[in-house]
């Protein structure tokens, strides 16, 4: 911790914890609709200015010549309990606010990808993303109306995704069903802890 | 797009980026922090609120809201939503409070048990209760 005051001054508040989940998935998939499903969602304002990414980073033009885009993000907040709070986070679905992911990921507790079955490659670099940062998720396979149903193995197949990591069928709409989507989410991270902690 | 003159037209904006907007002003166009990167789920906490006549100059008024939004922990992300400004923003307003001591600052825990078994157990209840 950083600290700029004494513990007398901060009175010795207690800290909560606050866990980040990421909720990503192709362009229109429903991650807004999840999110606001399941917690209080606002929008937030992310910004990146726009430098190009990979020309002489730290070159000394003012700033004043440099403009920032906004980019606004999914936010939601689920309150466990006084000293626990989960945090949704709606990634942005185009593919060119990837720079926004790595912030996001970091220290993050897993991700939700969801997927239409319609357009399953949507989901592919969300997959992806995850996979090669050995950041837990799950997938939750939004089952819109006139959608052909797939069942959960032809998905699982389609991704080519480890037998260990949980897919499921939900409505984004209903918070009863994304609730069941984050707690395959949270169930998966505990199963793979344990594992980690047999193995060793 | 690499040897474009800053300002130029970026072709990978369009509708959906959201207006290019200069929204550093209130920073005196610094768009980093004095001190590091503060995580999104950073709680910040703040000393006493300004008291009238405290500061010579008057603290700015992103300044009050923040040190009057952090009277109870807060998280980054949370105060620029309340504050309805970006984060980069909030976050370079954060780096001088904390240089002026008005804040602390408590990053997420990082380490690899965490969070431990007893936590994700309260998340799954919790979340369950909903
Ligand atoms: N039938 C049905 N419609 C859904 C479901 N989930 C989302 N929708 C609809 O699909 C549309 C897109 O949903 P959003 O939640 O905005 O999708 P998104 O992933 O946030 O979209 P972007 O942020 O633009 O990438 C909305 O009109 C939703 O009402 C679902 O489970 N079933
Ligand atoms: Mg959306």
């Amino acid at each position: 911790m950083d600290s700029g005051l004494s513990d007398q001054e901060t009175g010795k508040r207690r800290i909560p914890l606050a866990l980040k989940i990421l909720i990503a998935g192709g362009f229109g998939v429903g991650k807004t609709t999840l999110v606001g499903a399941v917690s209080e969602i606002r929008p937030l304002q992310t910004e990146e200015v726009l430098t190009d990414a990979g020309a002489g980073t730290d070159d000394l033009y003012g700033v004043e010549g440099k403009q920032t885009t906004t980019v606004a993000m999914d936010f939601g907040r689920i309150t466990i309990n006084e000293d626990l709070q989960v945090y949704l986070f709606g990634t942005p679905g185009q593919d060119r606010f990837w720079f926004l992911w790595d912030e996001l990921a970091f220290g993050a507790l897993g991700a939700v990808v969801l997927a239409d079955t319609r357009r399953l490659a949507d989901c592919f670099p969300s997959v992806d993303y995850f996979e090669r940062r050995g950041i837990p998720f799950v997938v939750g396979v939004n089952c819109f109306d006139g959608a052909k149903r797939f069942g959960v193995e032809a998905v699982r197949s389609a991704l080519d995704l480890d037998p260990d990591v949980p897919v499921v069928l939900c409505d984004a709409r209903n918070r009863q069903s994304g609730k069941v989507v984050l707690v395959a989410l949270v169930e998966h991270v505990a199963a793979r802890r344990a594992e980690r902690v047999a193995a060793t | 797009m690499r040897s474009d003159a800053p300002g130029h037209h970026h072709d990978w904006l369009d509708d959906d980026a959201g207006p290019v907007v200069r929204p550093y002003t209130m920073t005196g166009g610094r768009v980093e922090p004095s001190a590091g990167r503060f995580d999104l789920v950073a709680y910040v906490v703040a000393g006493p609120p300004y008291e009238d006549g405290d500061d010579d100059p008057q603290p700015p008024p992103e300044h009050r809201a923040i040190i009057s939004l952090a009277q109870q922990p807060i998280t980054v992300a949370d105060l620029a939503a309340d504050l309805n400004l970006p984060v980069g923003v909030v976050r370079v307003l954060l780096g001088d409070l904390l240089g002026n001591g008005r804040i602390s600052m408590y990053d997420p825990p990082t380490s690899r048990q965490f969070p431990d078994d007893d936590i994700l157990k309260a998340v799954v209840n919790g979340l369950r209760a909903l």
